[in-house]
């Protein structure tokens, strides 16, 4: 069990942790993820990616999107609340002097990119970050990826900042322009990794992505992560998380990350009604309480 | 074994009662009773939940002998000299002592004569297949011309061990003195756990990692509750911690820490590598990652160590199954399956290749699966997972075989029987043909050997290639059985202490 250290939500859906992990903050290396568990009788254990972490400080950064049951669960911890969390999982990145590296990081993608941009960068590469999201409050780590990246290009899709369009526009741009990229590195919702692989597919451009599907263990006993990489079945808590993108079979990977749909959403409005049940609680137990400070007033 | 019975537990108690009476009054005759009056006594059946009732709840099968039972078939007990049934016993019990005890009603001696051997009574009264070990070569089974009359061995450590975790009064074993030197155990299933505890008797400091957020490996997350409750497991666990073992929890030796660093690093002596199976292993047909295709490595955990099951409270989703495929014939294909059941299926099919006198699982609980309403479908096997335009398994394509003209072992082995593919539906299939190894520690231990499939290898005291690292359970063996990875975990810890001696 470790223990909260902070907690900030960065937007509506959007929260960073910091949790007392010295061992993962030790060995971790850019790429790699946990696994976390809210509860350890009843939990769920899903996998997060791991944006920054203080060997000095014994912590690692975890950000996150409230999107299930469990990771609505997460949310609801506080500074100081216990939670379980395993890793360092995964094969770290493979990090060398490719030249130049455009980073695509989409939505909460930004967080597991932050610490390869920070190892290419370390490497000496020459760093394009490329941010997206849905909308303009969905934007998260501007400032730190601003401070590493040699250029930051953002994209909303409303156009409430940077600029109105997909990521692969400008990724494309790049791809086709005089200075094209060495390696494409894009983290982010699945169906955006896709399409950022196609768009550097014909370009012949090596694109890295980092899957994030369902796993229990995530120390290589379940299977339940397996992909089809390349017409081979592969195990993402052992042999990734990252792979070459052009031989995902994204189809599959997507279908099998829905698996639970139906579950799932039942669980979360369960959730909500729980969520919606303790705020009336709450609501009556202040009003209780002022009733009782009205009498003592009284009194 | 094959005698399980739905009578009641108080039936089976009165009748061995009245058994008990007839011995009583032989020996107010003033003789003991001979080898043909013990020969005489039926083995005691073990009282269960009824099918019916039993594969719609996740409550324990085997219910256990009450204590007319127990005594009774320790009377059957001819108490050879040779004692074969010890030499069936891969740690060694002293089986002819523990039943003495048992009829001298010392059932607290009784436990204790298991325990010099074997701290993990409770567990191993469970999940032994005794019928291959201690009870094969027993003479009762024997004279009588029938294993299955053996005298029933692992009820009866059962009995005695339960009836100890009841009293609440359980021996804390002894603690040798403190030599100062610490030992790491990779791993809390049967291996880590029986190595923890005989390198703590002897007086070493012990430090258990286990990647879970519970200690008991394949016990907690593979082994379902309606075989051995996870209850005892904990116990069992517990009783180490009071022995003075330290668990580390979420803790994946490879990843968290590299194997090496305990050693050079941070203080560790020796290291026991007991890091279980790994990577389920498939069938390599089309559509094997299909939504609704699962290994029983994940079907099982979902449901054991998750409690899925518990669906007012577990976090953890299950799978709505409706019909159900098991893939495999062994152990585990029968927990999958029995599992299913208790989570809901309409229907659950085994698939075999071959004919059911080969199947390696039990026969206890091929038994007990089919009483619960398993169907079995020998000499199939199928050759692809056909799934709907979103993904999502529907239905498997299954091959018939026949069995073809004995080879020189005098197996007849399955023979395809071409152009008998039918389409079968079903939404579920789970995979249990076992496990690869692991890659984790081989990928981050520098020199560390394994075999071409990925099993650690080690030497007769279970030594690595490494220096002052050791290995046993699956991660050597491939899957084997909780008992003979106790057998491993016993061998390498006498080897860790000679080591540090």
């Amino acid at each position: 069990m470790t223990r909260v250290l902070s907690k900030e939500k960065l937007s509506e859906e959007v929260y960073r942790f910091e949790v007392e992990a010295p061992n993962v903050a030790r060995e971790r290396k850019a790429g790699q993820f946990v696994i976390v568990q809210a509860d350890d009788d009843y939990g769920e254990r899903i996998p997060l990616t791991i944006a920054d972490a203080d060997p000095k400080r014994g912590s690692v950064t975890l950000v996150f999107q409230t999107v299930g049951a469990s990771t609505h669960a997460l949310a609801r911890k506080e500074v100081g609340d216990a939670i379980t969390v395993l890793g360092p999982l995964g094969n770290p990145t493979h990090i060398e002097h490719f030249g130049k590296a455009v980073c695509v990081g989409g939505g909460i993608g930004m967080a597991p990119l932050h610490p390869i941009v920070q190892a290419l960068k370390a490497a000496g590469n020459e760093v394009v970050v490329i941010a997206g999201a849905r909308t303009k409050d969905l934007l998260i780590m501007q400032d730190e990826m601003k401070a590493l990246a040699d250029e930051l290009v953002v994209v909303t899709d409303d156009g409430s900042a940077g600029r109105k369009a997909l990521v692969t526009e400008p990724l494309k741009e790049m791809c086709a322009s005089s200075a094209p990229p060495d390696i494409v590195v894009a983290i982010g919702p699945p169906v955006m990794m896709k399409f950022c692989s196609e768009t550097t597919r014909p370009f012949g451009v090596k694109t890295l992505v980092s899957l994030n599907t369902i796993m229990i263990d995530g120390t290589g006993m379940c299977g339940g992560c397996r992909v089809s990489v390349g017409g081979e079945t592969k195990f993402v808590c052992v042999d990734g998380p990252e792979f070459d993108g052009h031989l995902v079979d994204w189809a599959g990977m997507m279908s099998r990350l829905r698996s639970y749909k139906a579950q799932e959403e039942e669980a979360h409005h369960r959730c909500h009604l729980e969520m919606e049940a303790e705020a009336a609680a709450a609501r009556q137990g202040r009003a209780a309480g002022a009733a009782a400070a009205g009498q003592g007033g009284t009194r | 074994m094959s005698d399980a019975t739905n009578e009641s537990a108080e039936a089976l108690e009165r009748e061995a009662r009245a058994g008990l009476e007839r011995l009583a009054a032989i020996r107010a005759g003033g003789r003991e009773p001979s080898p043909r009056d013990r020969l005489a006594i039926p083995p005691q059946a073990m009282p269960c939940q009824g099918p019916a009732i039993r594969s719609r709840n996740m409550g324990e099968v085997a219910e256990g002998y009450g204590e007319a039972q127990a005594r009774l078939e320790a009377e059957r007990c001819l108490d050879c000299k040779n004692a074969p049934c010890v030499q069936g016993c891969p740690v060694g019990v002293d089986i002819p002592l523990f039943i003495r005890k048992i009829r001298e009603g010392d059932f607290a001696g009784s436990v204790r004569a298991i325990k010099r051997t074997n701290l993990l009574p409770t567990i191993c009264g469970r999940v032994c297949p005794q019928e291959s070990q201690c009870q094969a070569n027993c003479t009762v089974g024997k004279s009588l011309k029938s294993p299955g009359k053996a005298v029933q061995i692992g009820r009866l450590e059962r009995y005695v061990a339960d009836r100890e975790r009841a009293c609440g009064a359980c021996d804390i074993p002894d603690v040798g003195r403190a030599t100062g030197k610490k030992v790491a155990i990779v791993g809390s299933g049967p291996a880590g756990l029986t190595a923890a505890i005989d390198v703590r008797r002897a007086g070493h400091e012990v430090v258990v990692f286990e990647a879970f957020q519970k200690t008991g490996g394949v016990m907690v997350y593979g082994i379902p509750e309606f075989r051995l409750p996870k209850s005892l497991v904990a116990a069992e666990s517990a009783t180490l911690a009071e022995m003075g073992v330290r668990y580390e929890l979420n803790f994946l030796v490879g990843r968290t820490r590299k194997l090496g660093a305990l050693l050079a690093e941070d203080g560790f002596d020796a290291v026991f590598v007991g890091a279980g199976a790994g990577l389920p292993k498939f069938m390599n047909i089309p559509g094997e990652n299909l939504v609704g295709v699962f290994s029983a490595n994940e079907y099982l955990t979902r449901a054991n160590l998750m409690k899925a099951y518990d669906r007012g409270r577990a976090a953890t989703p299950l799978y709505p199954s409706r019909r159900v495929a098991v893939l495999g014939g062994g152990n585990v294909a029968m927990d999958s399956a029995r599992m299913a059941l208790r989570l809901g299926a309409e229907e659950v099919h085994v698939l075999y290749r071959r004919a059911r006198e080969e199947m390696p699982a039990r026969a206890e609980e091929v038994e007990h699966a089919m009483e619960e309403g398993v169907a079995f479908d020998f000499l199939a096997s199928p050759t692809k997972i056909l799934g709907d335009k979103d993904g999502v398994a529907e239905a498997l394509e299954i091959l018939s075989y026949a069995l073809g003209e004995p080879d020189a072992s005098g197996r007849r082995s399955p023979v395809p029987i071409a152009g008998s593919e039918r389409v079968v539906p079903f939404d579920t299939v789970i995979v249990a043909i076992g496990n690869e190894s692991n890659p984790l520690l081989a990928r981050t231990t520098p020199d560390l050997k394994v075999d071409r499939r990925g099993h650690i290898v080690v030497d007769g005291a279970q030594k690595t290639s490494v220096d002052r690292v050791y290995a046993g359970g699956d991660i050597v063996l491939g899957a084997a059985t909780v008992i003979l990875a106790m057998g491993e975990g016993r061998r390498a810890a006498a080897a860790i202490d000679e080591l540090l001696d």
